[in-house]
This record gives structure tokens, C-alpha cells and sequence, in this order.
């Protein structure tokens, strides 16, 4: 399970390296949201996983019986994917708004904050 | 002794919320200013706290440590944390020039505490995860503060800005799972300790690589500074100042953190690389800013170049060169911020940025101009201003570890910093305005003129007084450093006494 897990992250990290290489910030955007659960489910992965065993203690125990899934990484990927979301989000409305301002995506014709000056008087 | 802890976050915090709900008012701003004012208050006393008894910790929440979210002041948080409240107060009461109403209505006083409130959380708190979220504090304001307005070049700035900070913040996670997974623990103190008895130690430097990488794009070292001058000159005036003293700086702070308390196993490969960044980001920083015309872009580079230095004093990792990182820090943030706030001056009065189209300001302007020298000298590192001394420790401790070419480099570097401030008070002060303008501050209405030379003259004194006096800066920046290098203090503050 590991294994399939960590298999994932590669592919998901190879894909999203290979979109934010483009020029275009549409694309780039779309590689962070891959790259972004790629790291989710590193920490997921890293946290051990105990499939079938949930974290829950029987009533009137003080701790749990048995060896149960750690909750503290899923806790952390929660907290995670919620300030992502919200990070994404405005990074979306960004594009849209620097599409409408400047009229284009390409990263390389975006010089209005860096314009090309050539020689310096 | 937790309520001490915690009001640095919580203040600005409260100040953000009354300040958003005041956004259709002058009463904005004044909240703003009396928040930042009271946050200073909250500073100090921490500060004295700290001086007095060492290292102080606080469980949030009640859980014991490392099971709960600690907040931990030692010198160097202490510190950090009393620097972000002076340059606080000192933008806070610049923007009530700087700032027009149209900005004010949109949030801009909120936004800023907002990111006064996640500085101060990423100084004070002693929990990776809770790190990486008072960064995302401090970056989605930063986000905000960046295009408020919405100018073209802020819109173009903002998705460079955005878009690569968002890249370290994932490897930042990245690297939190994967140390979780080697040590099972996020408490810093317990992972100081808790990184001993890892295994594979060679793995362990992967991880550090991917923390340096990280914090190294938040600090804007060599090769990963881009997205700060690209950036930096396009907001207004007191973010950029508030940006330009603050936000790298936590990149730089969190670096030291984490490789003076928890990454020390290997110093011989990973201080050797920060060794070379941080001589590649002194040279990269001071060449780009020989290369620009515009008054920001000019002290945007520069910031690149003198986070050099204190990567230099992290790299060299002996007690003299921490104690000059320490300073470096202290100084770099008062100078810097007066440095963007004067150009915001000097926008207004000139109606230009760009150095070879502007003038004319030491004839009609010399108040400004005695106000420009005095940060701008500090910057380059002319005695007796603050510069100098943290340049002189910096140099002396690469010298005592017989780094000789880094402290030509370091010595080299400073000689250019000198062409450029030079450049800037030739074109801007010095040559007469080419459209025959006669620049004066009174050009400003007084109640905009007043605030803002409030600021720049309050952050200039500092400067004077760090250059004059600065026996006791040093001395409290050796027993930070004497803190940093035997974290023993931290740890128990943290984890009760080791028993």
C-alpha cells in the first residue's frame, strides 16, 4: 500500500513539474493543485497507514484497545487541503483578473511589472 | 505567563477585526496605529520577559508538549517580535499619508495587521505545522496587500509573487510529512532531540535540502530571489516597506531556526551550501541592482544582496557569526523599510520613480535627503551607523574561520552596495529635476506630509542609535546567539526538565 502510495506521489509530483514548466499560468495553476495533493498524500503516506483500524476508543476506555490509524496526519491533511482550497481559490481569480488586465497567459509576454528596457540611458 | 505569549498574535489580530469593521471611516486608521502601538507595548513586555527569565513557553489549549501547539520565545523571537511591532507602528502611522480612502474601503488596514499578526505567529510559535500555517497567514494577506489597487504591473508582480511562494509553501509541506514520518513528532524542541535517533541520517539531509529550498524561496536567496524584485516596486508604498522589513525576513528567520535547533547533524555539507548561497546571493543581489533605474527596483535588489550577510552569519555557524546574523537582522529591517518609505517621499514630491527622471531633492528637498543619507550610508555599511557594525562583526567572524574569500566577497559586495546608493543620491538628490521641477515636501498637504516623515525620521533615529551605541545590541544579540548555538534552554522551556 506503501508502495502504491509513494508510485502515486511520483506520478503526481512528474506531472504536475512537467505542467508548471509550460508558459502558459493556466497550466501552472492546474500543476500546483496536482503538486499540492502530492504533498497531501506524502504526508499521509508518512504517518504510517493502518488501513481497516479507525482511531476510536470504546466506551468508557481511556485509550484505544488496539493499534488504530494515526489520526494526527489526517488531521494535518485536513488543515491542509482547507488553506490550499483558499489559496487556490485566489490564485484562480488572479489568472482570470490578470487575463482581463493584461489580455494574455503566456508568462513570457507578461512584462508589464519587468518591462524589457534594453539599454539604460 | 501564556496570556505574555500570546498577545503579540492576538493584538493584531483584535486590531484587524476593528479595523475591517471601521474600513468606511477614518477611524480606520487611527485603529490601526493605536493597535500596532499597543502590540509594541505587548513587545516590550515580552521582550523584558525573555531578558529576565530566558527562554519561555506556552502550551496552547492545555495540551502538555509535543502533543499540543506551543508558543516559545527566546532572544531571538523576542527580538524579532519587538522589531515587527516598531516597523508596524512606523508604516501603520505612514499609511495615514500614503494610504487614500479607496484603499482604506477595500481592507488595506485590516490586510496589514492581519500580516503584522502571522509575522509575529511564525516568530513566536515552537510547531512545524503551526509554522506553515501562520506562513499561509502572512502570505494570503500578503496576496491581498500586493494588488490591492489593482494597477497592471501589481496584477503581473502578484502572479510571479503568488504563484512561486505558492511552490515553497508545498515543499515546505512536503518536507513537514516527510520529518514527521522519520520522527513521528512536530514539536520543534522534541524534534531537536528526536532527529538524533533517526536512522538513516543521510535521508535526514534530504529532508533539511527540501527545508532550505523552502524557506530559501521565502528569504529570496540565490537562485530562487525572482520573484522579489519582480514584485516588490509595484504595491503601494507601505506594503512594499512592510514587505521589503518583514517577509523575508521570517524566510531568513525560520532558517536559522531550523538549522541552529533541529538540522545540525551534518553542518559540514548543509552550512557548507548556505555558504555558497549566500555568496552567490550577495553578488547576484548588488550586480541586478547596478543594472536598474528605478528607485524600488534598485532597493529591491539590494534586499536580495544583504540577506546574503545573514545567510553568511547562519553558513559560517560559529558563536561571532551568529551574533552578526542576529544584529544583521535587527538593523537590516529598521534600514530597509525607511529606505522604501523614503521612496514613497520621493514619488509623491518628484512625481517619478525612475532614478534618471527624477531630481532635484537635496536643493529644494534636504530634509528628505538627510533622512535618504542616513539609512542609505547604514545600508552600504559607513561607520558609526548600524550598518557598519553589523557588516564589521559579519566580516570579522568569516575571517576568524579563516573564510577569507567570503570576506572578500562579503567586503567587495558592501564597496558596490556604496555605487548604488551612490547612483540613487546622484540622479534623485543631487542633478537638478530634468523637467526643471523643484521638488519640496511641502508640495504634500500637511496632514499626509507629517505622518510620513514621522515614520521615516522615528526609523532613522533607531539607525542612529543602533550606530552610536551599539554595545548593548551586541551584547543582547551574543546571548540570542549563545541561545541559538546551545538550544539546551529551548528544549527544557518546551519539554519541562528533562528528568
Amino acid at each position: 500500500m506503501e508502495t502504491l502510495l509513494a508510485v502515486t506521489v511520483g506520478i503526481l509530483i512528474g506531472a504536475a513539474v512537467y505542467l508548471m514548466l509550460a508558459r502558459n499560468v493556466m497550466r501552472f495553476i492546474f500543476g500546483l493543485v496536482l503538486i499540492s495533493n502530492a504533498a497531501n498524500l506524502i504526508i499521509f503516506t508518512a504517518g504510517r497507514l493502518t488501513p481497516g483500524a479507525p482511531p476510536l476508543i470504546p466506551e468508557g476506555a481511556d485509550a484505544p484497545a488496539d493499534v488504530v490509524a494515526n489520526a494526527l496526519p489526517q488531521a494535518l491533511v485536513l488543515t491542509a487541503i482547507v488553506i490550499g482550497f483558499g489559496l487556490f481559490a485566489f490564485a484562480l481569480v488572479l489568472v482570470f483578473r490578470a487575463y482581463a488586465t493584461l489580455g494574455t497567459l503566456e508568462s513570457d509576454r507578461m512584462r508589464v511589472a519587468e518591462p524589457d528596457e534594453g539599454a539604460a540611458p | 505567563m501564556s496570556w505574555i505569549l500570546a498577545l503579540p498574535i492576538a493584538v493584531p489580530f483584535a486590531t484587524a477585526v476593528l479595523a475591517f469593521l471601521a474600513r468606511h471611516s477614518a477611524a480606520g486608521r487611527w485603529l490601526s496605529v493605536a493597535g500596532n502601538a499597543a502590540l509594541l507595548v505587548a513587545a516590550v513586555l515580552l521582550m523584558g520577559t525573555v531578558w529576565n527569565e530566558g527562554v519561555i513557553a506556552a502550551q496552547m489549549g492545555g495540551w502538555p508538549a509535543p502533543f499540543g501547539i506551543t508558543l516559545v520565545a527566546d532572544l531571538l523571537s523576542g527580538v524579532m517580535v519587538l522589531i515587527t511591532a516598531i516597523t508596524g507602528l512606523a508604516v501603520s502611522v505612514y499609511a495615514l499619508g500614503d494610504i487614500n480612502e479607496r484603499k482604506e474601503y477595500l481592507g488595506y488596514h485590516a490586510l496589514f495587521n492581519v500580516l503584522i499578526a502571522g509575522v509575529c505567529g511564525a516568530f513566536l510559535t515552537g510547531d512545524l505545522f503551526n509554522l506553515y500555517v501562520w506562513f499561509e497567514v502572512m502570505l494570503i494577506a500578503s496576496f491581498g496587500l500586493l494588488i490591492l489597487g489593482g494597477k497592471p504591473e501589481q496584477i503581473d508582480g502578484g502572479i510571479k509573487y503568488v504563484t512561486l511562494n505558492l511552490v515553497s509553501t508545498i515543499l515546505f509541506l512536503s518536507g513537514i510529512g516527510l520529518l514527521y514520518g522519520m520522527t513521528g513528532t512536530l514539536n520543534m524542541a522534541d524534534l531537536a532531540q528526536a532527529v538524533d535517533g533517526v536512522e538513516n541520517q543521510g535521508l535526514l539531509t534530504v529532508v533539511a535540502m527540501t527545508f532550505m529550498i523552502a524557506f530559501g524561496v521565502k528569504a529570496a536567496v540565490f537562485p530562487l530571489f525572482f520573484w522579489l524584485p519582480a514584485a516588490y516596486h509595484t504595491p503601494a508604498f507601505s506594503v512594499s516597506a512592510v514587505f521589503a522589513g518583514l517577509l523575508t525576513k521570517v524566510g531568513v528567520y525560520a532558517l536559522i531556526r531550523m538549522f541552529t535547533l533541529i538540522f545540525d547533524h551534518d553542518t559540514g555539507f548543509t552550512h557548507t551550501i548556505l555558504l555558497w548561497v549566500a555568496a552567490f546571493t550577495m553578488v547576484t543581489g548588488v550586480l541586478g541592482a547596478a543594472a536598474q533605474s528605478d528607485f524600488r527596483k534598485i532597493l529591491s535588489f539590494h534586499i536580495v544582496s544583504q540577506i546574503g550577510y545573514m545567510i553568511l552569519g547562519l553558513a559560517l555557524y560559529t558563536p561571532m557569526a551568529l551574533v552578526g546574523a542576529v544584529f544583521y537582522l535587527v538593523h537590516h529591517i529598521v534600514v530597509k523599510a525607511n529606505l522604501f518609505l523614503i521612496a514613497g517621499v520621493s514619488q509623491r514630491i518628484t512625481g517619478g520613480s525612475d532614478v534618471y527622471r527624477i531630481g532635484g531633492l537635496y536643493k529644494s528637498a534636504p530634509l528628505l535627503a538627510v533622512l535618504f543619507i542616513i539609512p542609505a550610508f547604514s545600508l552600504a555599511g559607513f561607520p558609526p551607523l548600524s550598518g557598519f557594525w553589523a557588516k564589521y562583526i559579519i566580516v570579522k567572524a568569516a575571517l576568524e574561520a579563516q573564510g577569507w574569500l567570503i570576506a572578500g566577497i562579503a567586503l567587495a559586495v558592501g564597496l558596490m552596495t556604496i555605487y548604488s546608493m551612490t547612483k540613487i543620491w546622484a540622479e534623485a538628490f543631487w542633478k537638478a529635476h530634468p523637467d526643471g521641477r523643484q521638488p519640496r515636501l511641502t508640495d504634500m498637504p500637511q496632514a499626509h506630509r507629517r505622518p510620513m516623515l514621522l515614520a521615516i525620521g522615528g526609523l532613522a533615529t533607531l539607525t542612529v542609535i543602533i550606530g552610536l551605541v551599539p554595545e548593548p545590541f551586541v551584547q543582547f544579540a551574543e546571548r540570542a546567539a549563545a541561545q541559538l548555538l546551545d538550544p539546551a534552554a529551548y528544549v527544557a522551556a518546551v519539554l519541562g526538565d528533562p528528568g
